[in-house]
C-alpha cells in the first residue's frame, strides 16, 4: 500500500537494515525456516509467513507479533535456508525496528534485553543478578520468590551468583564508543 | 603444535566465566597449563552483549563487540580465543560481516574512534577452545595427557547452536564429530546423541517458561534415552539452562532427570588425573558425583561386533563427495 | 584507404536496441565518419527487407564496405556476411558492431551512455573496415564416421539414427556396459511403462548394428583437428577377459569369492563380484574384472575365474589398448551423476538406515534389483508401513545447486505410486512447487491425489530419530512447516526417500577441455544457442545430447539425441565443411627460424621447416587464435582479419570524441 504512495516499501527498510538483508527478496516461501525454528510452535507466525507478511507490507502486524522475540538465535534457518537468507539476523531488525516504533507487545522480552543492556553500559559486563532481580521486580514477582528460594538461591550457594557488578577500568572509552554508535544508527543503520 | 609459534592466544573468558561459569575458566586454564599453551586474558574486556543488545540496537552492538577485537589487535595477538559459545558467535560474527559488508565496517570504525581505536576485519582470529584443543594441540598430545582415562563413564556430547552456527567452519553445522573424538582419546564411551547441536533454549528462559522448559526437557530425555552418564558442554548458557532448570523441568513434566552437565574442560582435567576441585567439579547443581564413581580402571569389554544379517541391504558409506 | 565506400547501418532490433540507444542520432553522426557513403537505420536490419536494404546499397551507390550495428556477431554476422556475397561484395569486407549485447543491453538507464557508446563502436568497426582485404574460405572434406562419448538412451538414440542413415558410429562408453541410468530404473513416468522393455531392443540394436564400431569399459584421452576432421585417442581399459573367447555364460562370477558392494549399477543398495557383468541385459555381454577388488591382483593368488571358465578367456594380462580414431562430428552425451545426499547433513543420509536415495529407491523397485523389487527397510526383511518422499533434495538450493533437476517431481510422484501399489502403505510427499510441464504429466499428479497420497506444502528441515515422545519412538521424524497451515508438523514414517537431483560429471568440465567447449556456471555443457541450436556447441564439430547439456527427462534426452544425429547429418550429406579464412600466415622471408611459435601453438598448426629453415601454418589446423602473432619476436606473423592496421584502425576508431561532431574532430586531426 505505502509503494504506491512513493513511500519505501517496509521490505526495503528491513533489508537495508540488516547486513546481508538483500537475500530476503529472494524468498521462495519454502518454509524450511519455520519448520527448523526450535519455538516455531509458540510462535504467532512462523518465520516464513513473518517474510510473507514483510511482502505484503504488513508492517503493524509483523512488528507486534511475537516471532522476533521468541528466536532463540540457534541459527538454524539461516544454515538451512536454500536461499542463504540471513534470518536470525533478519529477527534482530525487527526487534530492534518494534523498540524504535513502539510496536511491539512483547514487553517481557525487550525489557529483559533493556536490562540487560543497561548493565553493560553502566559497567561494561553482564550482571547476572542485578539482571534477574530488576527485570524480575517489574514482570514477574513470584519469580522472584522462586530466585529467592529455588534455583536462584542454589546458584548463590554454589558460589555461582555474584552481588556486585564487575566494572572495566575503561568505562568511558566503551560508552563513546556506543555513544557515537548510536548517533551513526539514528542516521539509519 | 599447528597454532602461533609460541602457542599462546588471547583469551576472552567472557563475563559468565567471572561468576556463573567459573568452573569452565578454572578447568580451561588447568588443561592449557597441562597442554603447554597459554591463555593471556585480554586487558580490559567488555561485555560482548550476548543475543541481548543485537536485539536492540544492531550498530552499538557490534561496536560493542568489535571493542574486544580491537584490543586483541593492539595487544599484537592474532588469535582470541573464547570458551563461551555466544561470545565466540559474536566476535566471530563481527570480525566476519565487518569483512563482507563495508558500509557496516566503515560505521563500526567510526564508532571505535570515537574511543581512539580501530580494527580490521580479519587481523584477528576468532578461535572456540574446543578448535584450539581440537585442531591447534591435537588428539595426540591430548592423548599422551591422560593420565586417568574416564573407562565405563558414558558422556553424551553436547555442542549445542553457536559454536557450529553460522557457518564458522570447524565442525559440521548440523552433525559435529570433533567432541565426540576428544572424549573418546579421553576413555570416555560416547553415546549416540542425535541432539547434539540442537538449542537449549538460549535466553527464552526469561521469556517463555514453555518454550524453554520444553526445549530442555527434550535435550534431558534424548540424552536419558541413550543411557549418558554426563552432558558435556562447551557453552556456560547450555550449563546453565540444562543444570540450574532440571529441577523445574522435573516439577513441570513429572520426570527425574539427574542428569550433571559438566564442562569438556573440567572432563578432560579428570582424565588429566586432576583433582575434581581443581577442575571445579562441584560448582554443578546436579551432582556429578554419582557419575564420575562410575569410572573403572579397566576399559569397557567391547560387545562383539554382530555380524551382519545375511539380508540387510548395505549401507550408504559416510564418505561425503564434493 | 580514402577511395573506399563504407555502409553503415543501424538497427533497432525493435524495442531492444532503438529503447535505450537513440540509433536515429547514431546514423546521423556515423554519416560524418571518414568513407561513410551511407548511414542509415533500420528496425530488424536481419529482416529479409534489411538484408535487401544492403544489397541494394552494394549494387547502387558502390559500396565497397559494410558495417552493421546490430547484434553480436554470433548471432547474424554469417546473415549479414551472406547479403554482401549475394550481391557480389567479398564477405569479408564486412564487419559488425554489437550494440545491444555491449551496450542496450548492458546500460539500460543510461540512454545517453548508452547511445555515445554506441557511436563508439559503430566508429570503431569503420574505422576498420576499411583495412580489411577479401578472403577466401577453403573448403575440406568431411570425416562421415562420428563419434558418440557416451551411451546412455541419449547416445544410444543419436548411434542408432546415424547409423540407420549408413553412417559409421563409434561409441565410447566409460561402463563395462552401455545403458546409462535408464538401464537402473524399474518404470518410467508417467505411462509406467517397463525401463528395461523399451530400452534394451534400442542397447541390442547398438551392439549388433554393423555400422556401430562399440568402444565399452572406454575413456577419450585426447582430441586433435577440427570439424570434419578430428583424431580422437581412445583408451580401452582392459577387462581381463578375452572378448572373442568369452560368451557370458557367467560361471566366472559364480565361482568368484569377492563380494563388493556395486555403487554404480546397483547404487550402493546392492552386491556384485570381482569379475561382473552389470546387469542381465547388459550390452555386450562379458563380464570385466574389478582390479582394485580382485585377490589375484593383491596376493597373485585365487585365479578361481580362470580356472573355471570353460573356453579360456580370462587373461590377467591383458593390458589396456590406446587407439586413435578418425571422425568427422562428434556428440557428446556423457549424461549426470546423482546428488550425493551426504552433503545434506540434516536429512541423515548415510547416518539413519532407513534414509535412501532415489536411485537406491529405484534399484529397490526393480525386479532386477537387490530386494527383487519388494519395497523394504534397510534390515532386508520390514515392509514399511509409512514412507516420505522429500522433494527437491540439493536442486533448488543456492548451498549445493540452485537449478530445479526437472525429473524429480515426476519420478517422485512414480515412487509414490509404486510404494502405494506394492505395499499400501501411507505415502508423503513434501515439496516446495509440483512441476508437472509436460505431455500426461499433470494428469499423474491427479491421478496420484485420487490415489490417496499426502502432500504435505513445505520443505523439510530435518530427518531425525530423536524421538520427542511415545509416538515417535522408533520411527523417523520428518519436522518441516506445512506452509499451507502455517504450522510446524512432526511426522513420524518408517523410510524416507531423497529425491536427489542431477548434477553434471565431476569430470565434465576436463571432457569439455578435452573437446574444445565450455561449461555454464551449473557445470552442463553449453550449447550454441539456448533455444534456437541445443543441439551444437560454440566449436564446429562437437555437438551435445541429454543431460550432460541440462537436467531433462527421457522424452528430452531422446528428442535431443535424434536431433543431434540430424545436425550431423547435415553436415555428413554436404560432404565438405568450409573453414573460416581467418589463420595465421608467416612471412617466410623474414622469419628467423626461432621456433618460438611452433611450441605455443595450442593446436600444433605450425611446422617447422627443416630445410628452409623457417616455421609454416598449416592453414586446415590453424583456428586464428592469434597465440603466435603476439608470441613471433620479429613480429613477421599476421592473422588474417587481425593484422595490425586493422587492431589498431579499431583502436583510434573507439577512442574518437564521440561528443564533438566528426567534421571538428577531423579539422583536429587535420591542424
Amino acid at each position: 500500500m505505502t509503494a504506491q504512495n512513493g513511500r519505501r516499501r517496509f521490505k526495503h527498510e528491513v533489508i537495508d537494515a540488516t547486513p546481508g538483508g538483500e537475500q530476503l527478496t529472494l524468498c521462495l516461501q519454502c518454509g524450511t525456516c519455520g519448520g527448523s525454528c526450535p519455538s516455531g510452535a509458540d510462535m504467532d507466525h512462523t518465520p516464513r509467513r513473518i517474510f510473507a507478511m514483510i511482502d505484503a507490507d504488513m508492517k503493524d502486524e509483523v512488528l507486534s507479533s511475537n516471532t522476533p522475540w521468541f528466536c532463540v538465535s540457534c541459527y538454524y534457518c539461516s544454515v538451512r535456508c536454500p536461499q542463504e537468507i540471513p534470518i536470525t539476523d533478519l529477527m534482530y531488525t525487527l526487534k530492534q525496528m518494534a523498540i524504535r516504533e513502539g510496536r511491539y507487545e512483547q514487553r517481557r522480552a525487550s525489557d529483559f534485553s533493556e536490562t540487560f543492556i543497561g548493565y553493560v553500559e553502566s559497567y561494561g559486563r553482564a550482571f547476572e543478578m542485578g539482571l534477574a532481580t530488576r527485570y524480575h521486580l517489574f514482570h514477574n514477582p513470584m519469580k522472584m520468590v522462586g530466585m529467592a528460594t529455588g534455583m536462584g538461591l542454589s546458584l548463590l550457594q554454589k558460589g555461582r551468583m555474584s552481588l556486585t557488578p564487575e566494572r572495566i577500568n575503561n568505562i568511558e572509552q566503551l560508552q563513546a564508543i556506543l555513544n557515537k554508535a548510536k548517533q551513526l544508527s539514528a542516521g539509519g543503520a | 603444535m599447528t597454532a602461533n609459534a609460541n602457542g599462546s592466544y588471547a583469551y576472552y573468558p567472557g563475563c559468565s566465566l567471572t561468576k556463573n561459569a567459573a568452573a569452565y575458566d578454572v578447568s580451561s586454564r588447568v588443561i592449557a597449563r597441562a597442554l603447554g599453551f597459554e591463555l593471556n586474558e585480554l586487558t580490559d574486556w567488555n561485555c560482548c552483549g550476548a543475543s541481548e543488545y543485537f536485539s536492540l540496537n544492531q550498530l552499538p552492538a557490534y561496536a560493542l563487540v568489535a571493542r574486544n577485537l580491537a584490543l586483541t589487535a593492539s595487544e599484537g595477538a592474532k588469535q582470541v580465543v573464547a570458551p563461551c559459545s555466544l561470545c565466540y558467535v559474536n566476535l566471530y560474527k563481527t570480525d566476519k560481516y565487518m569483512g563482507d559488508h563495508a558500509d557496516l565496517n566503515e560505521k563500526v570504525n567510526a564508532a571505535l574512534a570515537a574511543g581512539k581505536l580501530a580494527y580490521r576485519a580479519g587481523d584477528v582470529k576468532v578461535r572456540h577452545l574446543l578448535d584450539v584443543v581440537v585442531n591447534d594441540v591435537g588428539f595426540d598430545n591430548v592423548a599422551a595427557a591422560v593420565k586417568k582415562p574416564l573407562y565405563n563413564l558414558r558422556v553424551a556430547p553436547y555442542y549445542g547452536c553457536l559454536i557450529v552456527r553460522p557457518r564458522t567452519g570447524f565442525d559440521d553445522v548440523e552433525y559435529p564429530t570433533t567432541m565426540d573424538h576428544l572424549m573418546e582419546v579421553l576413555g570416555a564411551t560416547v553415546v549416540d546423541f542425535p541432539l547434539k547441536a540442537e538449542c537449549c533454549g538460549g535466553h527464552m528462559t526469561q521469556i517463555s517458561d514453555d518454550v524453554a522448559l520444553e526445549l530442555i526437557r527434550r535435550l534431558l530425555h534424548n540424552a536419558t534415552e541413550y543411557e549418558a552418564d554426563a552432558i558435556v558442554t562447551v557453552c556456560p548458557m547450555c550449563q546453565l539452562n540444562l543444570d540450574a532448570y532440571q529441577d523445574q523441568v522435573n516439577r513441570r513434566f513429572g520426570t527425574r532427570f539427574k542428569m550433571p552437565i559438566l564442562y569438556f574442560t573440567q572432563v578432560m582435567g579428570l582424565a588429566f588425573g586432576m583433582e575434581p576441585k581443581a577442575v571445579a567439579i562441584g560448582k554443578e547443581i546436579v551432582d556429578a558425583r554419582p557419575a564420575l564413581a562410575k569410572v573403572t580402571a579397566e576399559p569397557p569389554v567391547q560387545p562383539k561386533k554382530k555380524r551382519r544379517d545375511k539380508s540387510a541391504l548395505p549401507m550408504p558409506s559416510t564418505e561425503r563427495e564434493g | 584507404m580514402a577511395e573506399e565506400r563504407v555502409g553503415v547501418y543501424i538497427c533497432h532490433c525493435g524495442h531492444n536496441i532503438a529503447g535505450t540507444v537513440d540509433v536515429e542520432a547514431v546514423a546521423e553522426w556515423a554519416a560524418d565518419l571518414p568513407n561513410v557513403e551511407v548511414s542509415r537505420h533500420y528496425e530488424f536490419m536481419c529482416s529479409s527487407l534489411g538484408q535487401e536494404l544492403v544489397e541494394e546499397d552494394i549494387k547502387t551507390l558502390g559500396l565497397t564496405r559494410v558495417v552493421v550495428a546490430a547484434c553480436s556477431p554470433h548471432m547474424h554476422e554469417r546473415t549479414f556476411r551472406g547479403a554482401c556475397e549475394r550481391a557480389g561484395l567479398n564477405p569479408y569486407l564486412f564487419e559488425m558492431a554489437n550494440i545491444r549485447e555491449h551496450a542496450s543491453w548492458v546500460h539500460a538507464v543510461d540512454k545517453e551512455g548508452a547511445t555515445e557508446k554506441a557511436k563508439a563502436l559503430v566508429s570503431a568497426a569503420v574505422h576498420r573496415v576499411v583495412h580489411h582485404t577479401p578472403l577466401e574460405t577453403m573448403k575440406v572434406p568431411v570425416e562421415p564416421t562420428t563419434m558418440v562419448v557416451g551411451g546412455g538412451i541419449a547416445g544410444i538414440q543419436a548411434a542408432l539414427e546415424l547409423a540407420d542413415a549408413g553412417y559409421k558410429v563409434i561409441m565410447v562408453e566409460r561402463e563395462p556396459s552401455i545403458g546409462g541410468h535408464m538401464a537402473q530404473l524399474d518404470k518410467t513416468f508417467p505411462t509406467l511403462d517397463c525401463s528395461a522393455c523399451i530400452l534394451t531392443p534400442k542397447m541390442f540394436d547398438v551392439g549388433a548394428h554393423p555400422n556401430i564400431t562399440m568402444l565399452t569399459y572406454s575413456e577419450v584421452e585426447a582430441v586433435e583437428g577440427y570439424v570434419g576432421n578430428f583424431v580422437v585417442t581412445v583408451r580401452q581399459k582392459a577387462r581381463k577377459v578375452i572378448t572373442d573367447k568369452c560368451t557370458g555364460c557367467g560361471t566366472c562370477w559364480e565361482k568368484c569369492p569377492i563380494r563388493v558392494v556395486d555403487d554404480v549399477y546397483e547404487a550402493g543398495l546392492g552386491y556384485r563380484k570381482a569379475i561382473y557383468r552389470p546387469f542381465p541385459q547388459a550390452v555386450p555381454k562379458y563380464p570385466v574384472i574389478d582390479v582394485e577388488s580382485c585377490t589375484y591382483y593383491k596376493t597373485g593368488k585365487c585365479r578361481a575365474c580362470q580356472m573355471f571358465c570353460p573356453t579360456e578367456a580370462i587373461d590377467f594380462d591383458q593390458q589396456d589398448e590406446v587407439v586413435d580414431y578418425k571422425v568427422g562430428n562428434v556428440i557428446l552425451a556423457t549424461g549426470y551423476e546423482q546428488f550425493d545426499a551426504r552433503r545434506i547433513p540434516e536429512y541423515g543420509y548415510g547416518r539413519l538406515a532407513n534414509v535412501f536415495t532415489s536411485l537406491e529407491f529405484e534399484r529397490m523397485v526393480n525386479a532386477t534389483g537387490p530386494t527383487g523389487g519388494k519395497i523394504m527397510l534397510r534390515d532386508g526383511v520390514t515392509e514399511p508401513e509409512s514412507v516420505a518422499i522429500i522433494h527437491c533434495v540439493g536442486s533448488r538450493d543456492r548451498r549445493y545447486n540452485q537449478y530445479c533437476s526437472a525429473v524429480c517431481c515426476m519420478y517422485s510422484l512414480k515412487f509414490a505410486h509404486l510404494v502405494k501399489e506394492r505395499t499400501g502403505a501411507e505415502v508423503y510427499n513434501f515439496y516446495m512447487d509440483i512441476r508437472t510441464p509436460a505431455k500426461g504429466y499433470e494428469e499423474f499428479y491427479h491421478r496420484l491425489l485420487e490415489e490417496g497420497v499426502r502432500f504435505v506444502r513445505g520443505r523439510v528441515a530435518k530427518v531425525t530419530d530423536a524421538a520427542r515422545g511415545p509416538g515417535e519412538e522408533g520411527k523417523l521424524i520428518i519436522q518441516c512447516e506445512d506452509t499451507l497451515i502455517g504450522k510446524q508438523r512432526r511426522i513420524p514414517v518408517d523410510m524416507v526417500v531423497l529425491s536427489a537431483g542431477m548434477e553434471p560429471r565431476h569430470d565434465a568440465e576436463e571432457i569439455g577441455h578435452l573437446f574444445g567447449i565450455s561449461c555454464s556456471v551449473d557445470g552442463f555443457f553449453i550449447e550454441r544457442h539456448p533455444k534456437l541450436d541445443p543441439m551444437a556447441t560454440m566449436t564446429d564439430g562437437i555437438y551435445v545430447a541429454g543431460v550432460c547439456q541440462g537436467p531433462k527427462d527421457i522424452p528430452a534426452t531422446v528428442a535431443q539425441g535424434a536431433g543431434a544425429a540430424a545436425r550431423v547429418l547435415g553436415v555428413i550429406s554436404q560432404g565438405e565443411v568450409a573453414l573460416e579464412p581467418i589463420r595465421a600466415e608467416i612471412d617466410e622471408e623474414h622469419c628467423s627460424g626461432c621456433r618460438i611459435c611452433n611450441t605455443m601453438c595450442p593446436y600444433s598448426a605450425i611446422d617447422y621447416i627443416e630445410e628452409l629453415q623457417v616455421s609454416r601454418v598449416n592453414p586446415a589446423l590453424c583456428k586464428g587464435c592469434g597465440t603466435c602473432v603476439a608470441a613471433c619476436p620479429s613480429q613477421v606473423i599476421t592473422g588474417a582479419h587481425y593484422s595490425y592496421d586493422q587492431v589498431m584502425a579499431q583502436i583510434d576508431g573507439i577512442l574518437i570524441d564521440v561528443n564533438r561532431p566528426v567534421t571538428a574532430e577531423a579539422e583536429v586531426a587535420a591542424d
